[in-house]
Formats: structure tokens, C-alpha cells, sequence
């Protein structure tokens, strides 16, 4: 089932055309994986599921984005009912220079999700669990969430994506600053994760697209030359570029 | 002569500059080089003007002492005091240079003559000594370049030299600011007990003054009493920072996190020209302008108001501010790292949220350093509390009467001629003292907080 489809995508940054004409289905409670060389535009499309291209004040928006027939590349959404359904985690880990509690009960607090301190407790200690961080740090909750490891810190961020029950996370290559057993123990959740939230990962490592996706689209030089599920794209893509590209000749 | 001669080393350190670059090429051509052929130059350039210039600096400080003991050795029988001596010198001297105007005895005419002499004497003897120098330093120096020693390792060690003189002469004079305040005021707490002065509540100086004669020690008891001056420098201060800190932080908040790259392109400037304003154009800003403004306003209300009221200075001085608090602030919280801000928005976190739960508490630190060093820099603001706020110290707790402050009496003590040696004198000193202390302390402070701030992102 459809949960985002995304028709006839341009994204320009001042007078640079960024994407060309992104069509894409993203299945419900999959993950979706976005490979391809750097500065091809996975990232750009990846921030426009969530109008995190807002924030850049040169970069313009067209075509048509629906999550379940809501148009989100539209002047009259809710940008911020928008975010609270879909997560993100970043690049580097940037948990913010509070305790661990505070960072995952960020977004809880603002959107005012929970009605009493006990509730609030129930969130932070479920979404630690969900992103298999409870155990390593239960017992020092009050500590500031930038004194933890790398694959501490980026576990933290996506408990704190996952505090307000979103129905899509989208991670912006959430291992290139790990180690590969932090990397590891991401993957592993991503698994877990897809049980209930629809993923949209960019990654340039194509072994991490393989092992944790179900479709893959590949992005070059803006245009997404071809998307389908991940087995075929990796056995037997109908592209030549996307031949090339997996089978490491460029990129 | 002087001039002349220092201006001879330059030129010749120039030229030696050039010369010594021209030889490392020629060198080249038969061996490899030690450093790069500017070094070469820099060896010679550098041989060339300091020894010479720091033996001329030297002789420029002892010459004249010198020169003096050797006059006033024939005055050693006449039984004189050290201030006649210097008198006769300063008669000495005048006359020699031909605008002595009173009686010239023939013992004063001789010792012009003498001094004439041995003034020639000197002249010669430094010329003399410096060329001697200039050639025997050059000629070891460019023997060594001849031999093609190592080039880079001195000059960098001279130039780490050079550094050096160069900070020390900072910390050196700070350290004699600070060390001719300190004698000055033990001087005064000599006169006035330190207690009388830091809890006394009155602050009238003025009526120490006696012609003739030692003031009443009773009379110094009561006169010296700094009490008012603190409160009225922390008063207007505060009333200042009641004004700075709101309008500069906002400021602050919309320059980093809403205003557009337009709009801070032109908006950033403008507020800084408010810190490039002198202090004097504030101050009648503040005496002429704010000033009755306020006055008229408060008697509109029925309210009694001085002309120069603490809150017309304290609110223009405010103004002052702005920028500091602003700016800083800006730069702090534009410091803040741009994934934070993401990590914030993706959560569905408006601006306003964003800067009050995430950029704010991060850049806190930095915040308060800036606001500890505006407000170091309000308690020592002179100009605008000396033309806008009146020099009566009152002890008084109400922004419209008149108050007066620490530096508005420093200003008040010693504009007009001065007696040295007097308590009221010598009392701007301990004022300037304390009040060294006072931001001394905040600067620490707000440095501390600063460095604190910048660990936690590197």
C-alpha cells in the first residue's frame, strides 16, 4: 500500500535545478533506501517528505507530494502536524545539550502529547526501548545526551524521532559518522522499526541498502533513474547507469 | 639628530634587506640554500637595525641623567635641597637653550656653557658608538650569510623576540597603571581609615579643603564616604542594563534566528554604528535631550524630577549598550550549531520554540558573558553620567532625583588644578581603585563563562 507519492518533483536552489521530475511510490511499513553518488539528490528529495527545505531560504518546491492524499508540497499545510508525522534523524548525531530525558521528551513536551509526569516517564522509557538505548542508560537519565558514545548519541535522536509516534522516519545517512558496530545495532532497529513506521533511508552504502531495504531508488544527477525492489535493483537492474553504479564502476 | 640617525638605521636595515636577497641568489648558483632567499634578508635587515636601535634606545634614557649628575657635581658643597637642585637644572638647561629670562650669575652661565659641552660631547659619542655598531654587527652578519649558515632559525627566533618585547610592554604598563593607583590610594587610606571610606554615607570631599594647613581629622571622617558613589554607579548601571539587556537580547534572537540574510546584511551594521557613536554625543544627548524630555513628562504627571536624573543617563547609557548585548549575542547564538536548529524543526518545533528550548539554553553562557561585560562596561561609562546625571552624590534610591557615580567624581576631583599630596586628590584614586576592582571582577567573570561556552562545542 501507498503511504507517500511523490509525482513530477523540481527542486531548485536559487536558479540551480536541483531534481527533475521525481515520480516515486513509498510503501507503508517498508523500508525504502535512497542510493546514489553524492550531490545526485537523495538528501534534497528526503527533505522535501518533510519541508525540511523550508529552512533554506533559496530553495524552491514544485510538483505534487501526497502522504495519504494530504498534498504536503502545498502553502496550507501544517508544517508542524507535518513533522510531528514524520520523523527524521540526521547525518551527524545531534542530540541537543540537554539531559537524555529532556531530548527524548523534546518533542512530547512541545506538541503536547503527554498529560501528567508519569505518562511523560512511560514515553521517554518506550521510546528508549524501541530504540534499544533503555538499558544503557536507565540509570543515568539525567545526563547530558552529548556525553554519550556516537551510536549512543544517533540511538538517542531516533528515540527522540520516535517519542511522538510518527508514521514515517526518514534518516539522512544515519551511520556515515558510526562505527560498524554502532552501524550494526542501527540496522537491527531499522528491522524493528519497519513493524510500525514506514522508513525512507538515504545511504551511500550500498551493502547497508541491500541488507535493510525492501525497494530502492537510485538517484543520478538529480533524476531518479530507477526505482523498484531492492533484490532486482541489486541482481538484475534495467539500467545500464544503475549497473554501473551498484556494480561500483562509478559513484 | 635623532631622527636623522634613526631613520639612517631604517634605511640602512632596508637596503641591507635587499642586498642580503641579492646574495642568496648568488649563492644559488654555486650551493643549495638554508631557507628561502627572503630569510637572507631578513638575517641581514634584522642584524642591521636591532642591536643598533636598542643601544640607541638605552642611550636615549641615561643620557640625560647622566648629563645631569655631571652639572649639578659642582653644586654637591652648596648644601642644597633635591627640589633647588632641580630647580637650578631646569635654569641650567633654559639657559642653554636661550630662553632663560631672570638674573644670570657667572656660576649659572658656566654651568650652561658645561652643559652645552658635554651635550655636544654625548651627541658625538652616540653617532660615533652607533655607526660602530651598524658596522661590526652587518659585517658579522653578513659573514655568516657568506658562509651560508643556517638563515630561517634566527630570524624566527628574532621575530618570537620581538613578540615578546612587544606583550611585555603591554603587561608592563598595565601593571604600572594598576601599581600608581595602589600607592595613591594607600597614600589616602593613610589619611581616611578604609573603613570610613568603603560603609561611610557621605560623599562631600570639598569641605576637607583648607587653605593653608591640615584639614580637621574629624571633618575627614564624614567626607569621604564612598557609600553613595557605589550605589549611584550600580544604580544607574542597572537602570542601563534594565534598558540594554531586553532590547539587545531580542534584538539579538531576531538578527540570528528571523532576520533574513537582506535584512542582517543592513540591520547588523546599523546597530553596531550605535557602539562607533563617541560617548561625549550621548552625553549631551542625555543632558540636553532625554534629560528635560523625562522632566517634562514627569511633572505632566505631577511628579518631581530633576533635570538630570539618574534614569535619563541610565536609560541613554542603556542605548549605549545595545549593541554590545546585541551583537554578541548574536554571534553566540548564530554559533550555535545549524543540526541542532534541524534536529528541532524535524521534531515539529516552531521558531519560537526552537530559540527557547533549544538555541537560547545552548547559547546561554555566552549570553550572560556578554551581559557581564556590558555591565563592566556601564559601572566605568564616564561622559554620559558626568553631563547627564549630576554631581551631587546622593544617596538616594529614586530614578528621578540626581545621583552621582564613581567615575563623575573621579572627573569632578581632578578637572582645574589639583593639589597632590591632598586627601581629596589623592581619594580619585582609591575611587579608581575600587572601581578597577569592581570590573576587573566581572570581566574575569564574564571571560570564565565564556571559555566555559566554547569547551562545550570543540
Amino acid at each position: 500500500m501507498s503511504k507517500i507519492k511523490a509525482e513530477n518533483v523540481n527542486v531548485y536552489y536559487g536558479s540551480k535545478q536541483a531534481l527533475f521530475d521525481v515520480s516515486i511510490d513509498i510503501a507503508e511499513k517498508e523500508v525504502t533506501a535512497l542510493i546514489g553518488p553524492s550531490g545526485c539528490g537523495k538528501s534534497t528529495f528526503l527533505r522535501c517528505l518533510n519541508r525540511m527545505n523550508d529552512v533554506i531560504e533559496i530553495c524552491r518546491v514544485e510538483g505534487s507530494i501526497k502522504m495519504d492524499n494530504l498534498e504536503l508540497n502545498s502553502r496550507k499545510l501544517d508544517v508542524v502536524r507535518l513533522r510531528e508525522n514524520v520523523g527524521m534523524v540526521f547525518q551527524k548525531p545531534n542530540p541537543f545539550p540537554k539531559t537524555i530525558y529532556e531530548n527524548v521528551a523534546y518533542g512530547p513536551t512541545i506538541h503536547g502529547i503527554a498529560q501528567s509526569k508519569e505518562e511523560m516517564d512511560q514515553i521517554v522509557e518506550t521510546s528508549l526501548k524501541k530504540a534499544a538505548l533503555w538499558n544503557e542508560v536507565k540509570d543515568r537519565l539525567d545526563e547530558i545526551g552529548t556525553g554519550l558514545s556516537g551510536g549512543q548519541q544517533q540511538r538517542l535522536c531516533i528515540a527522540r524521532a520516535i517519542s511522538v509516534s510518527p508514521e514515517v522516519i526518514l534518516m539522512d545517512e544515519p551511520c556515515s559518522a558510526l562505527d560498524p558496530i554502532a552501524t550494526a545495532q542501527i540496522e537491527e532497529l531499522i528491522d524493528d522499526l519497519k513493524k510500525e513506521v514506514t522508513i525512507v533511508i538515504v545511504t551511500h552504502s550500498m551493502s547497508q541498502a541491500a541488507r535493510v531495504s525492501q525497494k530502492t531508488g537510485f538517484f543520478h544527477l538529480g533524476k531518479l533513474i530507477e526505482f523498484g525492489p531492492t533484490d532486482k535493483i541489486f541482481k538484475n537492474p534495467d539500467n545500464q547507469q544503475t549497473q554501473d553504479y551498484i556494480t561500483g564502476r562509478f559513484g | 639628530m635623532n631622527l636623522i640617525l634613526v631613520t639612517f638605521i631604517i634605511l640602512l636595515a632596508f637596503t641591507s634587506y635587499y642586498f642580503g636577497r641579492k646574495k642568496a641568489l648568488v649563492i644559488q648558483s654555486s650551493q643549495r640554500l638554508t631557507a628561502l632567499p627572503k630569510f637572507y634578508g631578513y638575517y641581514l635587515a634584522a642584524w642591521c637595525a636591532a642591536p643598533a636601535l636598542i643601544i640607541f634606545a638605552l642611550w636615549s634614557v641615561f643620557e640625560p641623567s647622566i648629563v645631569k649628575t655631571f652639572i649639578l657635581q659642582d653644586y654637591t658643597d652648596q648644601n642644597l635641597t633635591k627640589n633647588e637642585l632641580q630647580l637650578i637644572y631646569t635654569k641650567v638647561k633654559a639657559l642653554a637653550a636661550g630662553t632663560y629670562t631672570g638674573d644670570i650669575t657667572n656660576f649659572l652661565d658656566e654651568s650652561a656653557n658645561k652643559y652645552i659641552q658635554l651635550k655636544g660631547i654625548a651627541n658625538s659619542a652616540k653617532v660615533a658608538i652607533i655607526l660602530a655598531i651598524l658596522i661590526f654587527s652587518l659585517s658579522f652578519a653578513y659573514r655568516s650569510v657568506q658562509k651560508n649558515d643556517r638563515m630561517r632559525e634566527p630570524v624566527e627566533i628574532f621575530l618570537k623576540w620581538v613578540l615578546f618585547v612587544a606583550s611585555l610592554g603591554a603587561v608592563l604598563v598595565t601593571i604600572g597603571i594598576v601599581f600608581s593607583l595602589l600607592f595613591e590610594a594607600i597614600r589616602f587610606f593613610q589619611a581616611v581609615k578604609i573603613f570610613d571610606f568603603i560603609f561611610g554615607t557621605h560623599w562631600y570631599p570639598a569641605k576637607t579643603f583648607v587653605r593653608d594647613g591640615q584639614p580637621d581629622p574629624e571633618l575627614m571622617k564624614d567626607a569621604f564616604g564612598a557609600v553613595p558613589l557605589f550605589a549611584g554607579t550600580f544604580f544607574i548601571a542597572f537602570i542601563a542594563m534594565c534598558v540594554a539587556i531586553p532590547i539587545g537580547l531580542l534584538s539579538g534572537i531576531y538578527l540570528s534566528e528571523y532576520a533574513g540574510r537582506g535584512i542582517r546584511k543592513y540591520a547588523k551594521p546599523i546597530i553596531e554604528i550605535l557602539a562607533g557613536i563617541p560617548t561625549v554625543v550621548y552625553g549631551f544627548f542625555a543632558a540636553l535631550t532625554v534629560g528635560p524630555f523625562v522632566k517634562e513628562i514627569g511633572n505632566a504627571m505631577g511628579l518631581e524630577v530633576s533635570a538630570e536624573s539618574a534614569l535619563a543617563a541610565g536609560a541613554v547609557m542603556g542605548v549605549m549598550i545595545i549593541p554590545f548585548i546585541s551583537s554578541l549575542s548574536d554571534d553566540v547564538m548564530t554559533a550555535v550549531p545549524q543540526n541542532l536548529r534541524d534536529g528541532s524543526y524535524a521534531m515539529g518545533a516552531t521558531k519560537s520554540e526552537t530559540v527557547k528550548k533549544v538555541i537560547f539554553p545552548a547559547a546561554l553562557p555566552g549570553i550572560v558573558g556578554s551581559i557581564l561585560l556590558a555591565v563592566s562596561r556601564a559601572v566605568g561609562e564616564t561622559m554620559i553620567v558626568v553631563m547627564a546625571s549630576g554631581l551631587a552624590a546622593n544617596l538616594t534610591m529614586n530614578p528621578l532625583e540626581s545621583t552621582s557615580t564613581i567615575t563623575a567624581q573621579i572627573v569632578v576631583i581632578l578637572i582645574g588644578d589639583q593639589q597632590f599630596g591632598d586627601p581629596k586628590t589623592q581619594s580619585a584614586f582609591a575611587l579608581g581603585i575600587s572601581l578597577f576592582i569592581v570590573t576587573l571582577l566581572l570581566n574575569v567573570i564574564a571571560l570564565s563563562v565564556v571559555k566555559k561556552y566554547r569547551e562545550k562545542y570543540e
